[in-house]
């Protein structure tokens, strides 16, 4: 991604002019395992909008007349310890997935973003000291900046958005840093400066264009990626906490230790992480596929 | 070359000292020590004045500036300072744990090489054809299913698939024995994390040798091989594997840097001894001497790869080096 | 019951049929074998007199010697207490109960081959109740009433006492006085125990490594004779719940002497049957429900009653000992004490009626005397599952039921500790008291305003002058009489705190593991001198 060649006109990957449906189609052919992602996102996306309409129970309240019952026809995924119901909490979980990914995602790469455009733009001594805060953020362990969060913001979903946003940002400034670098030395932008153009002007109008690819790119990863830490820290106990459900929560503590006389406990907030996660990645791939000419067939 | 080099060194000095600052106070930022952790935490009477003198004997109520110097000049001196729930050195705290993350390292690096080429060669060469498609689906679940999870259910279906076939459940040692005193019982240990780690990161590696493959084959000489009529398996192994290595050789030494010190969940889950463990463990207890050693190991080893690569991506294309 | 399997209701019944405990009788001894169990914390440093863990007692205890402990044999005793180092049972004191006489076994040795003698007990005594500035003490105040230690001669030792105290033979028994040689303290100085271990203990060190295992031999010159019956023993660490559960079943050790929940006895009983014995037992460890009483509105005792009237213990009680490590409703003491408040007694106390209802509707209506009808607030908790965060989630659950608005802010242990004792920036606090010898007079001393580890910040000097009435009287009814009267001040009337319920420990453990009993603590019968395999059983 860090040679010149990733320089290319964001239009130059329209594709050409049918009805939309057709055109859909053509993508799906194109991209089976994107088409498959994106039926996932989708689906996600509706049941976490749609949560307090499709789930059947409150998934916050504990009935301990129903505790850990097995998947029958009024709980069709069981319940936990609490007797809440598994369904509710996993559709309810999909909220705060998505919730933490997308704002993650687009938190992160758009302050990458910025922060990469202003770093190769201006150069010299600003793009030596943020390329070294990028570095050590870079290098520094998730674990001990999401602990660093929780302890003093407190837990709680804005609080992991932070902590998992901040290791987010220097990845993507730094791709971009290097697709902006290229452009840089393109001699319109010369040419623009000699004109006389702001610095801003010159920014957003020619640069940032010319950097949507890896930007886009870099959230679609992001989402499946945020998904999956948000998971882990709330396995880890420093993440999103009780009673709110989270499925990285569901897995935690006693779903480990019921893992075999209740084994819907621990299976099914799991199965749905890993779904996400791989429709995400799918998406993800098929939208680098489309966007990196390097990949793309000719 | 040498200026490169000399250049590159002194860039890490910076980020090695912004590690050290970062460190130390985002760690003193989160409230609460390991004096009260081990005195209070264990619901015993909590003497005030006995976590007092704790704090007293571990420095911590020294002036941060104090506490910093005590820290930085350690590299200096050549010592490190002891763990403040142990009492033990922290060379020697670290050092024990650092030859089964390495060992796990190198095995979960093997696994995912010997996952990740063949399947990123017939990815790319098959590319477009449902085999294509299966191998990025099936890399790509290994990045999606949580390493906690999965972790849970090897151990979990070890035992009952033992004890449904021979009668007794059996599970992986939970204790770790060098592979020099007795390797069939270590490997029995390490191959069931390093399977599960060496899947997971052959993901990013699968692709890579995919996309760096389809690269090379649109590459004018090998047309001019394959207009020649050779055999596509000659081209793709004699011309076109080796021009496609070098990114993926870059990808998979970049990975195991971080495997060292980076395997926080798959310790926990299997009970390894390593660097991982130990670093939850003196994270709970807010030991900020070993904490701070521990991040400033994960982040050396992390610059010097970079260095590394960096150094040698100069060395093979003189454009770098003088840009 | 479905979950309970007839298989489990079986072996349940064996355990409870010889009081809770296993094994027949004496002669049976089987020596030789190597015991593997699991340790789910960490080891801080080997001096038993300066730490607090258990991560510290169960791989260290084996090499040490008490003067006295708790008796292996029947450690559900709050009260049957004999000799380690001393001579024939524990001393009734003289003069007017102020001073304690024991005569100290002769021909022990410590480890390096010293001889043992009264002189090393002073020693050890000195330095945990008289340490010199700068030695760290966990457990100085629980010798607040002792005096002296004297050796008047190499087989005596003599404590003195400033007031009779029926606090000082439990002290004494604290599993964490390991008995270390003068010699040792005198050439290497107070720190050398933290490091080095050289004990007189039935078990010999062998090595440690660290985060994954303590060794450990038998001692050939052990004291009591026969035993140990082990050739040696090692202890796992595996911090994870479900690895030390897997351990068990796959055998990898043969028990966990913490405890586990109930789900996990009930998965290890139905995976192995006879193979697996369950020991259970009331635990000295109890969570409570701290209100902050510098914050408003839980300075005012209307509201602070209102809650624990909210929560139904009873009930409670059925459910949560099915998912957690707490089963037994009780008052400020340790529920199967003579001193503790019987079933009568504790339905008296606020919280604790069995009428929901009645309780509930007193609690709405205090609450609106107090002008709080929709109080809503924030309860602080510690992030550690087994029970914890199980008991928060039912406190919640509890306290909305009663229509009250709770969140739950769940933090590090780190954090955790910092926002009871430092920062005190929290409404109502999950809190927790766990002690090792049952030692009702010391125990109770958390609901003090005034304690150390007591976090709701405020000052009651009327339960200050019950206490210390109650420390100075020495017979059992009179004594009995005044924690009643402190049991209703703490928790009803002024309801500084709320106890949720007692814990309970539950060890299902490889059948093939003889000798050993559960105690009321994880702290207590840790020195395994009198444990041994069953080889027929393996």
């Amino acid at each position: 991604m860090s040679t010149p060649q990733a320089t290319i006109e964001f239009e130059d990957i329209e594709l050409p002019k049918k009805p939309i449906p057709a055109r859909i189609w053509d993508l799906c052919k194109r991209q089976p395992l994107g088409a498959f992602g994106a039926v996932v996102v989708i689906a996600m996306i509706i049941m976490a909008v749609f949560a307090n309409v499709v789930s059947p129970y409150d998934p916050e309240r504990a009935d301990f007349a129903n505790m850990l019952t097995a998947p029958n026809i009024d709980y069709w995924l069981g319940t936990d310890a609490f007797g809440r119901d598994i369904l509710t909490r996993i559709i309810y979980g999909a909220r705060t997935a998505l919730f933490v990914g997308f704002a993650c995602a687009f938190v992160g790469a758009t302050g990458g973003l910025v922060l990469g455009v202003a770093s190769a733009y201006f150069g010299g001594i600003f793009d030596l000291i943020v390329q070294r805060i990028v570095d050590v953020v870079m290098a520094f362990p998730l674990i001990i900046l999401a602990l660093a969060v929780v302890a003093t913001l407190g837990t709680g979903t804005e609080n992991v958005i932070i902590a998992i946003t901040i290791p987010f940002i220097p990845q993507c400034a730094r791709v971009v840093r290097s697709n902006a670098l290229a452009i840089r030395e393109i001699p319109y932008v010369d040419a623009a400066r000699a004109l006389g153009f702001s610095d801003s002007r010159i920014i957003l109008r020619h640069m940032v264009p010319n950097v949507m690819a890896p930007y886009l790119i870099m959230l679609t990863a992001f989402v499946g990626q945020a998904i999956l830490l948000e998971a882990s820290l709330s396995y880890l106990g420093m993440g999103v906490q009780e009673p709110t459900p989270a499925w990285g929560l569901m897995l935690q503590g006693g779903a480990e230790e019921f893992a075999e006389s209740a084994p819907w406990v621990p299976i099914f907030p799991g199965l749905a992480i890993t779904l996400a996660v791989f429709g995400f990645n799918l998406f993800g791939d098929a939208v680098r596929d489309l966007l990196d000419p390097k990949l793309r067939t000719r | 070359m040498y200026k490169y080099i000399i250049k590159r060194v002194l860039l890490a000095i910076p980020t090695l000292f912004g590690a050290a600052l970062l460190v130390f106070f985002l760690l003193r930022a989160i409230p609460g020590d390991v004096c009260e952790i081990r005195l209070a935490g264990t619901g015993l009477y909590a003497d005030p004045a006995e976590i007092e003198l704790c704090r007293d004997k571990l420095g911590l109520n020294d002036p941060m500036i104090v506490q910093f110097w005590d820290f930085v000049s350690g590299y200096f001196t050549w010592d490190l300072g002891d763990s403040m729930w142990t009492g033990k050195p922290i060379t020697f705290e670290i050092g024990l744990r650092f030859k089964l993350s390495l060992q796990i390292a190198i095995m979960a690096t093997l696994v995912a090489i010997a996952i990740a080429i063949p399947l990123g060669i017939i990815s790319a060469v098959k590319q477009d054809t449902w085999m294509d498609y299966a191998v990025r689906a099936f890399s790509i679940a290994g990045i999606a299913i949580p390493s906690f999870w999965l972790g849970i259910i090897i151990i979990l279906g070890l035992l009952i698939v033992t004890q449904h076939w021979f009668g007794a459940p059996w599970m992986p040692p939970i204790d770790y024995v060098s592979p020099f005193e007795d390797p069939l019982r270590n490997m029995s240990q390490l191959i069931w994390p390093a399977v599960a780690t060496g899947y997971r990161y052959s993901a990013v590696a699968t692709r890579m040798t995919r996309s760096a493959l389809l690269e090379v084959l649109r590459e004018d000489y090998v047309r001019t091989a394959r207009s020649k009529g050779l055999m596509e398996r000659v081209i793709i192994n004699r011309h076109a594997l080796k021009n496609a290595l070098l990114p993926v050789v870059t990808i998979i030494a970049i990975e195991f840097a971080f495997l060292i010190g980076g395997l926080v969940v798959t310790e926990q889950v299997f009970n390894l001894n390593g660097l991982g463990k130990l670093f939850v463990e003196s994270v709970g207890a807010q030991d900020f001497n070993l904490t701070q050693q521990l991040v400033m190991l994960v982040v050396l080893i992390f610059v010097i790869t970079n260095l590394v690569v960096d150094i040698l991506y100069a060395w093979l294309d003189p454009r770098i080096r003088y840009s | 019951m479905k979950r309970f399997s007839p298989k489990l209701a079986a072996v349940a019944v064996l355990s409870c049929a010889f009081g809770l405990g296993v094994g027949g009788p004496a002669a049976a001894q089987e020596r030789g074998g190597v015991l593997n169990f699991v340790v789910g914390s960490k080891i801080p440093s080997y001096d038993g007199h300066r730490e607090t863990t258990f991560g510290m007692i169960h791989p260290i205890a084996p090499f040490y010697s008490l003067l006295i402990r708790v008796n292996p044999d029947n450690p559900q005793s709050a009260t049957d207490f004999v000799c380690d180092l001393c001579e024939g049972s524990v001393p009734k004191p003289t003069e007017g109960g102020t001073k304690y006489t024991f005569k100290i076994r002769s021909g022990v040795k410590f480890h390096d081959g010293a001889p043992l003698s009264s002189a090393d007990i002073k020693a050890t005594y000195d330095k945990i109740i008289f340490p010199p500035e700068g030695v760290p003490s966990a457990r100085k105040a629980f010798f607040k009433m002792v005096e002296s230690v004297e050796a008047p001669d190499s087989t005596t030792v003599v404590f003195k006492l400033k007031f009779p105290s029926g606090a000082f033979i439990p002290a004494l028994a604290t599993p964490f006085n390991f008995v270390y040689s003068k010699k040792d303290l005198d050439a290497h100085g107070y720190e050398w125990h933290g490091k080095n271990i050289n004990g007189s203990g039935p078990f010999v060190f062998v090595q440690h490594q660290p985060g994954s295992f303590v060794e450990g031999k038998r001692n050939g010159n052990y004291h009591h004779s026969g035993q140990p019956y082990l050739d040696g023993f090692k202890a796992i660490s595996a911090p994870k719940m479900a690895i030390r559960l897997n351990a068990i079943r796959g055998d990898r050790a043969a028990i966990e002497f913490r405890g586990f929940p109930p789900k996990a006895r009930d998965d290890l009983v139905n995976a192995l049957g006879d193979k697996i014995t369950v020991q259970e037992s009331d635990w000295n460890c109890v969570l409570l429900s701290t209100p902050n009483q510098m914050r408003e509105p839980f300075d005012d005792p209307r509201v602070r009653q209102a809650l624990t009237l909210s929560v139904d213990r009873w009930a409670g009680s059925k459910y949560l000992s099915e998912i957690a490590i707490v089963k037994t409703v009780g008052g400020v003491v340790f529920p199967n004490h003579p001193l503790a408040a019987n079933k009568d007694e504790l339905t008296q106390l606020a919280g604790y009626w069995t009428d929901l209802n009645k309780s509930r509707a007193r609690a709405t209506q205090l609450l609106k005397q107090a002008g709080h009808s929709d109080l809503k607030f924030e309860l602080n908790n510690r992030g550690v599952d087994q029970p914890y965060k199980v008991v928060g989630t039912w406190l919640i659950d509890q306290w909305r039921q009663a229509g009250l608005n709770v969140t739950q802010r769940v933090q590090p242990t780190p954090p955790f500790y910092a926002t009871l004792r430092k920062k005190k920036d929290f409404d109502v606090s999950v809190d927790f008291n766990c002690q090792s010898v049952i030692n009702p007079i010391a125990d109770i001393s958390k609901f003090l305003g005034s304690a150390g580890n007591n976090y709701g910040n405020y000052q009651d000097q009327v339960l200050e002058d019950i206490y210390n009435e109650l420390l100075q009287t020495g017979d059992e009814a009179g004594q009995r009489t005044l924690i009643r009267k402190y049991e209703k001040r703490a928790l009803d009337e002024m309801a500084h705190l709320g106890v949720t319920l007692w814990w309970y420990k539950i060890n299902p453990h490889r059948s093939y593991v003889k000798g050993w009993k559960i105690a009321p603590s994880h702290y207590l019968n840790q020195q395994l001198d009198n444990v041994w395999l069953d080889k027929s059983l393996m």
